[in-house]
């Protein structure tokens, strides 16, 4: 019956084509913080193994996290780890049938956007509090 | 003699029905508790030494959070990425290529990291 045909079809307008808004900006920022936190598993991963290995290799990857680049590259991944923590609640909302007028799915960006920042600075304020 | 409406029901054009959405569903539900009670466990150790991460990492609790954790968030990963591939990559070699890379990225990170929690807990 429906056998496959090779017809040259119309190409759906891509990502250019369209004017960029904030909903579309936070499905994109979803994508790219969750490919990061794919890669940043390396980092765990770097970490337990040092823990697991020596008292010497852990004083390694503990400088390194201490030292400003490793600050940064953890403050990132911190943030989007929240940042797509609560993209995926925002997706959950979704699932529900809930939040798509035009303001609420603003407003679920906005909050993405600040609660992910806030969050992060909490998560670091606590850190830097705590820290012995 | 199959209909085409029984050819597609359950499956679709990916011929895996809605297995991916929910396993995807399924393993951001698990996340959301484990990784919020990792980075409560991460948040605890700044600063710590070797011996008090230890310590920490060997109580019952955390192991287990971390190593539950491990296992949704490999498989969380995976089909994220597969995504992302299956999206962006169109030469079918290289997506074959990409998708096995995948797996096996996602894999060795989770037994990678559930080797030495568990080499930490039972074999130091």
């Amino acid at each position: 019956m429906a056998e496959r045909r090779t017809i040259e079809r119309p190409l759906s307008p891509h990502l250019q084509i369209y004017r960029m808004t904030l909903t579309m900006a936070m499905s994109i920022v979803h994508r790219v913080t969750g490919a990061a936190l794919y890669f940043g598993t390396l980092l765990l991963v770097w970490w337990l193994i040092a823990v697991s290995s020596s008292a010497t290799q852990f004083d390694i990857v503990s400088a390194f996290f201490a030292s400003w680049v490793g600050q940064l590259v953890l403050f990132g991944y911190t943030w989007a780890l929240l940042h797509h923590m609560l993209g995926g609640i925002r997706h959950f909302i979704w699932d529900t049938g809930r939040g798509f007028n035009p303001q609420e799915r603003e407003f679920l960006a906005m909050a993405t956007i600040v609660g992910s920042i806030v969050l992060t600075l909490l998560v670091w304020t606590l850190g830097y509090m705590l820290k012995s | 003699m199959k209909t085409p409406l029984g050819r597609v029901r359950g499956l679709g054009t990916a011929h895996s029905g809605t297995e991916h959405f929910w396993l995807q569903r399924l393993t951001a539900v698990a996340n959301l508790p484990l990784l919020i009670g990792f980075l409560i466990v991460i948040v605890a150790l700044v600063g710590r030494s070797h011996a008090a991460v230890i310590s920490t990492l060997t109580n019952p609790f955390v192991a287990i959070l971390i190593l539950s954790a491990l296992i949704s968030v490999v498989m969380h990963m995976r089909i994220g990425m597969q995504v992302i591939i299956e999206d962006y990559v169109h030469s079918e070699g290289r997506k074959i290529l990409l998708l096995m890379a995948n797996t096996f990225f996602s894999l060795g990170i989770g037994l990678a990291a559930a080797y030495a929690l568990l080499k930490i807990n039972f074999g130091l």
